[in-house]
């Protein structure tokens, strides 16, 4: 009994030393985003500014065009959002819930994609993009999420296939078509689900570089990630302002994180259990 | 008639699976298989996007094997990233066990521990160019307060890449959970039968928890070996491939063939080698997982 409550309190001790050491990168960055010059190039490091200046905030917002990039995102997440959430249900319901010839390798193929490294295909499909005209333009950042990502599909599946067999087939009993299991049942059961789906949908085209990297050339039309890496080029050595705006772009994600805590995890969780 | 003939080819059974998989199959078709084939052919190409692409054979290949002033540097870049794996590999897990002892407050310190991966890729960066500044950075304020000498991390050849490997390990929570979750599925009873037998928490951890959690680390090393061949922003946002090449990866080196030199058929054999070489990587992982990792129910 004794030699168990020792082994705690170490292990709460090491549990508090390393949340420490990855908890510090974060206050230095809120800490840094609250000085003025002087304080952040002091000898020691003050882990609490005296005084504090909140003014950090406005000036680092005003000097982008902020509201503009974080429209543009929303804009992009938004769209991209909507094309996961349809095209990721319906393959997994074909996937989980019906019975076909061909459907095991299909699935195959479809995890296979997983580990298909992006540059193989990116280059070709920027070429069409290009020959239709869309560069400059948000769609191909939006287009391609309407045809089914991989690990969507792969995570809405093995939810779906948690659901029980008796509640489609009491359905179909009563007359009920696929498409009519599919909206009426499943759906409104795996709201979890796709609410995880939606989560990652959206942290993915929040935080994407490169697609915006290639296909936007306009500084109207940047989003924060690409905003955020021309006001570093700019303000470079301004730390109290870069990081005034790198915990801007930084926050909503963590409040996404907070409210919505459990879905993450458990969805992580899925997408790794079954390789 | 053509209705006709599909109707009796494809079952009713089939059909209904296809409509249902067809947002999928479509972009399959559109956005993965045509652009693998279309790289294929661009690669044997000199394309550089405003003329139309000419066939010049290996002639891309050649090149590509032939140049040790960037291609060859970024190969090897990239391998030494390889150096992460093991090391993401013992810090997740150890961090997953440490979770997994059923304390107090165990879901406090695994959002403590999981937050910084969900940092935005380009706010880290810059979070961490500070962090790393050889002066007045935290890494180095802290360095110096222990007597430790203090690198120049992101502006030294030598510790450019260390940096970048620190840099992403802090931000090792997403497979620490991912391991998490699959510590807290290993069945009871094993950790039971072990105790019978009389095992120390030293060999339970060697021969009941590492064995049952293996098919994970397999899943886990595949997606590192695959994700390293693609690291890209930080790099783009922070170091551009300097200095003196230390951080010219793969990825990087791709994007600049295709985009800042448009040499669209060099990128494209690019492409392709990287292809092969994540085949290759990933059937030796498993060709040599079936020795290290057992899945429940396999006899």
């Amino acid at each position: 009994m004794k030699h168990k409550t020792l082994s705690g309190i170490a292990g709460h001790i090491a549990l508090i030393a390393l949340s420490l050491l990855f908890l510090a990168p974060f206050a230095f960055m809120v800490s840094t985003s609250l000085k003025d010059e002087k304080q952040v190039f002091t000898e020691t490091i003050q882990w609490i500014p005296s005084p504090i200046h909140w003014e950090n905030y406005p000036a680092a917002l005003l000097s982008f065009p902020f509201w503009t990039y974080l429209k543009n995102t929303l804009m992009i997440c938004v769209g991209t959002v909507n094309g996961t959430l349809v095209s990721a249900a319906l393959p997994a319901y074909g996937f989980a819930r019906l019975r076909w010839r061909g459907r095991d390798a299909m699935f195959y193929l479809m995890i296979a994609t997983i580990m298909l490294p992006a540059q193989v295909t990116q280059l070709p499909i920027f070429l069409i993009f290009r020959s239709l005209g869309w560069t400059g333009t948000f769609l191909p950042l939006i287009v391609p999420s309407f045809f089914g990502n991989a690990f969507s599909i792969f995570l809405l599946r093995q939810f779906f296939l948690t659901i029980p067999e008796e509640l489609s087939d009491a359905a179909r009993m009563d007359g009920c078509s696929e498409w009519g299991i599919f909206w009426r049942i499943l759906l409104p059961l795996s709201k979890p689900a796709l609410a995880t789906v939606a989560l990652f949908a959206f942290m993915g085209a929040w935080t994407d570089f490169q697609g915006p990297l290639i296909y936007v050339h306009d500084e109207a039309q940047y989003t924060l990630a690409i905003g955020l890496s021309s006001f570093l080029g700019r303000h470079g050595g301004q730390w109290n302002l870069l990081m005034a705006a790198a915990t801007v772009v930084t926050i909503p994600l963590i409040v996404a994180f907070f409210f919505a805590q459990r879905t993450f995890i458990q969805g992580i969780a899925v997408t790794g259990m079954k390789g | 008639m053509r209705t006709n003939s599909r109707k009796t080819f494809l079952s009713r059974e089939q059909r209904l699976g296809l409509w249902f998989i067809s947002p999928w199959l479509i972009g399959f078709v559109l956005l993965t298989l045509y652009p693998i084939l279309a790289t294929l052919y661009l690669s044997f190409t000199d394309y550089r996007v405003l003329s139309p692409p000419r066939w010049v054979g290996w002639a891309n290949y050649r090149e590509l094997l032939l140049d040790t002033e960037n291609f060859w540097p970024s190969l090897g870049n990239t391998v030494f990233f390889f150096l992460e794996l093991p090391l993401a590999l013992i810090l997740g897990l150890a961090l997953a066990l440490l979770l997994n002892q059923k304390l107090r407050g165990m879901t406090i310190y695994r959002t403590l521990f999981y937050l910084p991966s969900i940092v935005p890729v380009v706010a880290n960066a810059m979070l961490w160019l500070w962090l790393l500044n050889p002066e007045h950075g935290l890494v180095n304020t802290g360095l110096r307060a222990v007597y430790i000498p203090a690198p120049a991390w992101l502006a030294s050849p030598l510790w450019a890449k260390p940096a970048l490997i620190v840099m992403d390990l802090w931000a090792v929570g997403g497979s620490m959970v991912i391991y998490l979750a699959a510590l807290q599925g290993v069945p009871t009873s094993l950790y039971e039968a072990a105790d019978l037998d009389g095992a120390n928490a030293f060999q339970k951890l060697v021969s009941v928890t590492l064995p049952a959690i293996s098919p994970v680390i397999f899943f886990n090393l595949i997606m590192g070996v695959i994700g390293t061949f693609q690291y890209f922003t930080q790099t783009f946002v922070m170091t551009k491939g300097g200095p003196d090449k230390a951080t010219l990866f793969y990825a990087l080196y791709l994007y600049q063939n295709a985009f800042q030199y448009f040499r669209m058929g060099a990128a494209c054999a690019m492409a392709w080698l990287l292809f092969l070489v994540t085949l290759a990587a990933t059937f030796l992982v498993f060709k040599t997982s079936a020795g290290w990792v057992y899945y429940e129910g396999e006899r």
